[in-house]
């Protein structure tokens, strides 16, 4: 996959949850999936449309995100409340929101859906084309992971490259 | 959280009344926790610009706080049509989408302001004195902060 497309979603998922938590996080780990998508607690899914085409699922365990819940609104969330799964969303939200921000700002062109909650265990595989990428960031309240499988359209890029030119 | 000085509106003391539009819960909460802090009171929600547009008619608030991607009606094409029916309505995105493209298309279609998410409150409190500054009076001696 693409590191200018990967990039952004690094630099804003460290900066939405450094404000947020106010404490550091740092990328854990990194790698690429080729198995089928399988989640790992709550889970918020933000598909994109247009020159860049796939979906980013953001995800994590139930005790962190009943901790993030917890840290976010600023006051007891128990893990039985929608809150948890809503600040899952709203946090996928803000850091695909501002990734995306960073995308179309370099010439990137697509349309994003709002966050819907991924509540299958298993979703489908990467293909060639859309390769998934898994990246963990270890935060204050436990790890957050965020697999991005997008597609990039070359056909309108060069079209875009064209036009520009 | 911070204390803010309250904004109240000039006209009568009042405390400036919102409208949030968010399609999600906690992120509504979290901005009435917030203008709460600035003295605001919440009078109403919406989670998608169709409900924003008939809550706007019914409450008349003197802010909104409209986010821009929801479900039925994006928050742009809420602020376009409440700004033809009310032109006096001030409306201030709050989204994280924030691409110059977005900003630019929600400022021609009416929109005041616009403020990234993740919000800042210090951020919020100075965007909505700035918006309501013919309107509210803020206590003597107290800024963002204080």
């Amino acid at each position: 996959m693409r590191m200018e497309l990967i990039q952004p979603f690094i630099n804003a998922t460290d900066a939405v949850l450094a404000q947020g938590l106010d404490s550091p996080v740092s990328i854990e780990n990194l790698s690429m999936d080729e198995e089928a998508y399988r989640r790992r607690g709550i889970a918020a899914e933000v598909c994109l449309i247009g020159e860049i085409e796939g979906r980013i699922i953001f995800d994590v365990d139930l005790p962190t995100a009943v901790q993030l819940a917890t840290r976010l609104a600023g006051m007891e969330v128990s893990e039985t409340d929608d809150l948890v799964r809503e600040a899952v969303c709203e946090l996928a939200n803000q850091v695909i929101g501002n990734a995306v921000t960073s995308l179309n700002d370099q010439g990137f062109h697509f349309h994003v859906h709002p966050p819907t909650l991924h509540t299958s265990e298993q979703g489908s595989k990467g293909s060639e084309d859309t390769e998934a990428l898994v990246m963990c960031f270890n935060t204050s309240s436990g790890n957050v992971f965020m697999n991005v499988a997008l597609r990039h359209h070359c056909r309108q890029a060069v079209e875009r490259t064209a036009v520009a030119g | 959280m911070e204390k803010f000085a309250p904004v109240k509106r000039s006209e009568d003391g009042q405390p400036v009344r919102y409208l949030i539009v968010d399609d999600s819960v906690f992120a509504r909460k979290n901005l009435a926790r917030m203008v709460e802090t600035f003295g605001g009171q919440v009078i109403g929600e919406a989670g998608d610009g169709v409900t924003a547009i008939s809550e706007y008619d019914r409450l008349t608030p003197d802010i909104v706080l409209m986010d821009i991607t929801m479900p039925q009606m994006e928050g742009i094409e809420a602020a376009e049509k409440i700004v033809r029916d009310h032109p006096s309505a001030r409306i201030v995105m709050v989204s994280s989408v924030g691409y110059q493209e977005n900003i630019v298309a929600a400022l021609q279609r009416g929109a005041r302001h616009f403020v990234q998410k993740p919000v800042k409150p210090e951020v919020l409190y100075e965007v909505i004195k700035y918006v309501m500054r013919d309107d509210t009076v803020t206590a003597l001696g107290a800024g963002a902060g204080a």
